[in-house]
Parts: C-alpha cells; structure tokens; sequence
C-alpha cells in the first residue's frame, strides 16, 4: 500500500494544477438595486437568453429566485409579444 | 377606483399608416369614454416580429399607458377580440414600481425622440 503512495508522490506535473478560485455569484438586480424588469426592452432581457433563445438557470446567471421569477416572466411576455424568439439559434 | 394598466398591441402591416393611426385613435376614444385617462402612448411603427404570427413577419407596434376602472378592461379585450386588424395585444397592470419605471422610461424616451427630430432637422437645412 505505502509503496504506491510513493508513485504517487513521484508524480511531477509540467505546471502547477491551477485550482479554479470560486467567483463569488451575485444578484445584480440587488446590486444595481432595479426594482423593476421590463418586459419591452429585449435587448435587455437577451442578457438571460442563451443561444436557442431559452432563459438561463439561476446558478449561472446568480440571480436571487424573486427576480429569477420577475425575469422569467418578463421574458414570457417579451415571447408573446414577438419581441423575442420562443426558439430560435445564434440568438446573439 | 383607477388603477394604472399598460397595453400594447400590434397591428397588421398590410394597413396603410393611415388605418393604423385611426385604429390607434379608436382605442384612444375607447379608454376616454369609459372615464380612463391616457397617461402616454408611442407608436412603435413597423418592426419585424421575432416569429410569423399569421403567417406576417412584420407590424406596427403601439403602447398605451392609461388608468381605468379594472371592469373597463374586459371591455378592451372583447374589442381586440372582435377587431381582426389586432393580431396580438398585450394588457398588464402596473405597479408602484412599474409606474416609477414607465416615468423614468418615459423621460428618456421623449429626449430620444426630441434628438431624432433634431436630427432630421439638420440635416434637412
């Protein structure tokens, strides 16, 4: 058992293993302290979209669930007024 | 009790700018008759849709931005039901958040138009 320990502390790595720092996620509607989403502006409601026009997930965008909900409602209406794709590819 | 409400509609292209802005004007009178009061409107004109509705690709956007009793707003939808040249409308009650917004918005949107007008006139002279 020690003795494979051994190989594995022989083990030199070309460049140190960069360990990712964690960036600490943020809600920037509390940040930037807007209050309210507009449904009309759908160039800013694009920001949430990914590429087929599908609104991201909290956990890579870091909104907070209250205006995770407000953005996601938004971009509903956005959708049913056509101002923004229901599916669509290379959004951006 | 009048509460503050929002609405956007869009019309077919095939109308001539004319008919778009009498069917504008007859929501406008709609909203007066029934003791509402018109807060702001813009006419976002041609705009191309994100997808087909009715097999058209594009069409004129307007927003009104009224109070009114909340029974009033059945009424309005009925009439955009029964008005074909309506393809898709939108009504949504604002909050004191969304109203503080649609001021601010409204601010920007005036000196943006007053700039485009100021524009055009230069370049007319």
């Amino acid at each position: 058992m020690a003795q494979r320990n051994e190989d594995n502390a022989g083990i030199r790595y070309l460049n140190p293993v960069t360990v990712e720092v964690k960036k600490k996620k943020y809600c920037r509607f509390k940040k930037a302290g807007i209050k309210y989403i507009d449904y009309k502006d759908a160039e800013f409601l694009k920001r949430f979209l990914n590429e087929q026009g599908k609104i991201l997930p909290r956990r890579i965008t870091g909104t907070s669930l209250k205006f995770q909900k407000k953005v996601a409602q938004a971009v509903k209406r956005a959708r049913h007024l056509a101002l923004l794709p229901y599916v669509t590819d290379l959004l951006k | 009790m009048l509460k503050n409400y929002e609405t956007v509609f869009i019309a077919t292209p095939v109308l001539s700018e004319a008919q778009m802005k009498e069917t504008a004007a007859k929501y406008l009178n709609l909203i007066k008759e029934n003791n509402g009061t018109v807060v702001n409107d813009e006419d976002w004109g041609l705009k191309k849709l994100a997808y087909p509705i009715q097999k058209k690709t594009s069409g004129f956007y307007h927003l009104i931005e009224f109070q009114a009793e909340p029974a009033f707003i059945d009424k309005l939808e009925t009439q955009y039901r029964r008005d074909e040249r309506i393809i898709r409308f939108l009504t949504f009650a604002l909050d004191k958040d969304a109203v503080a917004y649609a001021e601010k918005r409204r601010a920007n949107w005036a000196a943006k138009k007053n700039s485009t007008e100021a524009e055009k006139k230069e370049t007319n002279e």
